[in-house]
């Protein structure tokens, strides 16, 4: 009877080691691209040509990638600044959009309503990569084109039917109880919308500023199509430029530093509002 | 509303009418009806890059799954860690793929990079290789950078069905004398077609529609043989300002994507008629 315990117990130990040292064998492959470009972008210029092996700097730390990166275009200030401008615009308007949008949706009755949610939800199967030559022209007429706002209006269109389904179903787990109590205390539409159902949804609007945030920061193909000149460059497409190097010489420290000036909001965002994203996730996932 | 209908629509139905015309970027546009269409079936470089990016989208789907499922199974059960674990192989998801193609090509760089130089030191090679160069190391590269850079997310949502499938089944199953195999073939991937078939829709697309990875990495690649539709459709509308002939070609894509996702919703419906 002992022996067999200690046999079961020496399998279980083997099993924990084997399930951990595939755990930690897949960890490693997904993370090692990103610490070693994280450590090697702290490299001196004069390292940063050769390979990164071993990856972190040998001869002292130093910031000469980031001054490196600081030379393109308008400035990586400028350039940040572009990025988070056209993210944080694009959070903003999606939310006040899908949250009214998601209220109407899910209180109201009006005519065609299954029709218009059912085309909304549609709009998510047409690959916007489609529509990019007309949006080109439309934008030039309205006279926004190589312009943040333009592009700020084009990601929240993006965002749009994925953002109003999710406030859709936040607004709707709301019991309508509360909302009658509130109305009986007084509260009237727009005073209602934002002093009571708003704190009740605040789930909802975290998930979809963040997937908004996400994609309007690392969003390429619209941005480069759309941007013309210099100083409107959002990052990915600043560090288009950065790669096709200068002279035939490409400044790899500069690309390692850009790619971690794009990489870290992304992870930190991430990581801070894990729980959100997930939700999100599977929101889609079981639709 | 407005705005879902100003940008989604509106270009859509305005897509349509510019295909009709011969419309270059200044001047005024001209009717010639079919015509685009027409040059279309013509045009051997197109459907070389319909052909490259069919090929591309199976084979990245193949490997996607096959790195995602047995990861999806690894981090089902709650064990001490998992949850870091997905955590972590989630990572590259959240990033761009624009970032990701750009932190790849260093490492895949010959002289500056990480891959040549650490095969070499351990003899794998004899010498760097350059493996942007040539066509199959290319692709292999571009491949498993996204892979590394999708499973996490193809993961999370085969997760989401695993963890759907009630216990008691297995329970059951096991009671019954299955064995771990015959579990997972014949109780554990019938009930998750479903799952199976969104991951399936949402890779194939995101794979159709590749571009990022392409114009980044390879820029069109060795030979010009790396040029997906999008990045063709790219290149006459935004390069050579055939704006009119890149609406026909995006009418064309936006036809066979709806007709591929129509089919596997089809594929679908027919397995869940099946008991």
């Amino acid at each position: 009877m002992r022996t067999r315990r200690e046999i079961r117990a020496r399998k279980a130990l083997w099993d924990r080691i084997a399930y951990h040292g595939i755990g930690i064998g897949t960890a490693f492959f997904f993370l090692a691209p990103f610490a070693v470009m994280f450590f090697s972008s702290f490299r001196p210029n004069s390292d940063s040509g050769s390979p990164p092996i071993p990856p972190w700097p040998r001869s002292g730390m130093s910031f000469d990638a980031y001054r490196a990166l600081d030379t393109f275009g308008a400035g990586i200030g400028q350039h940040m600044f572009n990025s988070l401008t056209v993210s944080i615009g694009t959070v903003l308007l999606t939310v006040a959009v899908s949250v009214l949008a998601g209220y109407g949706f899910s209180r109201y009755r009006f005519a065609f309503k299954n029709v218009l949610f059912v085309l909304i939800i549609a709009t998510l199967m047409i690959p916007f990569q489609s529509i990019l030559t007309p949006l080109f022209i439309i934008l030039a007429r309205l006279g926004l084109n190589n312009s943040l706002v333009g592009l700020m209006l084009v990601y929240v269109t993006l965002q749009l039917p994925f953002s109003v389904f999710m406030m859709r179903n936040a607004f709707d787990a709301v019991p309508k109880e509360i909302e009658e109590a509130a109305r009986i205390d007084g509260a009237r539409d727009l005073k209602l919308l934002v002093r009571v159902l708003l704190p009740l949804v605040m789930p909802g609007i975290a998930t979809v500023s963040i997937f908004a945030f996400l994609n309007a920061w690392n969003e390429f193909f619209a941005a480069l199509v759309l941007l013309s000149s210099n100083d409107n460059y959002t990052l990915p497409v600043l560090m288009t430029a950065v790669r096709a190097g200068r002279l035939g010489a490409i400044n790899w420290g500069a690309v390692q530093a850009g790619v971690a000036v794009m990489v870290v909001p992304c992870l930190f965002v991430f990581l801070l509002l894990q729980r959100y994203y997930m939700r999100g996730l599977m929101a889609g996932a079981v639709k | 509303m407005a705005l879902v209908t100003l940008f989604f629509v509106l270009p859509v139905l305005f897509t349509v009418w510019m295909s009709l015309h011969k419309w270059p970027l200044l001047g005024a546009p001209t009717w010639i009806g079919l015509g685009n269409y027409a040059r279309m079936f013509t045009d051997a470089r197109f459907f070389n890059a319909l052909g490259f990016t069919a090929h591309y989208t199976l084979i990245v789907t193949i490997a996607i799954f096959a790195v995602a499922f047995p990861l999806a199974i690894f981090v089902e059960k709650e064990r001490p860690l998992v949850s870091a674990y997905r955590t972590i192989i989630f990572l590259p998801v959240v990033v761009g793929l624009a970032s990701a193609s750009l932190l790849w090509v260093w490492l895949a760089n010959v002289d500056s990079g990480l891959f040549a130089p650490l095969f070499e030191m351990l003899g794998l090679t004899s010498g760097r290789i350059n493996l942007l160069a040539r066509f199959d190391t290319a692709f292999l590269t571009i491949i498993v950078m996204v892979v590394w850079k999708i499973a996490g997310f193809t993961m999370i949502i085969l997760l989401t069905g695993l963890q759907a499938i009630p216990t008691e089944l297995t329970e059951a199953a096991r009671i019954d004398g299955a064995g771990r195999w015959q579990r997972f073939l014949h109780l554990t991937l019938p009930l998750m077609r479903r799952t199976m078939a969104l991951a399936l829709i949402l890779s194939v697309t995101g794979s159709i529609l590749a571009f990022d990875q392409f114009y980044i990495m390879t820029s069109g690649g060795p030979q010009n043989r790396m040029i997906s539709v999008v990045y063709y459709i790219f290149n006459q509308s935004f390069v050579s300002f055939n704006l009119g002939y890149g609406a026909a070609l995006s009418i064309a894509l936006l036809l066979i994507l709806v007709t591929l996702s129509v089919v596997q919703l089809w594929l679908l419906k027919v397995g869940e008629e099946r008991p």
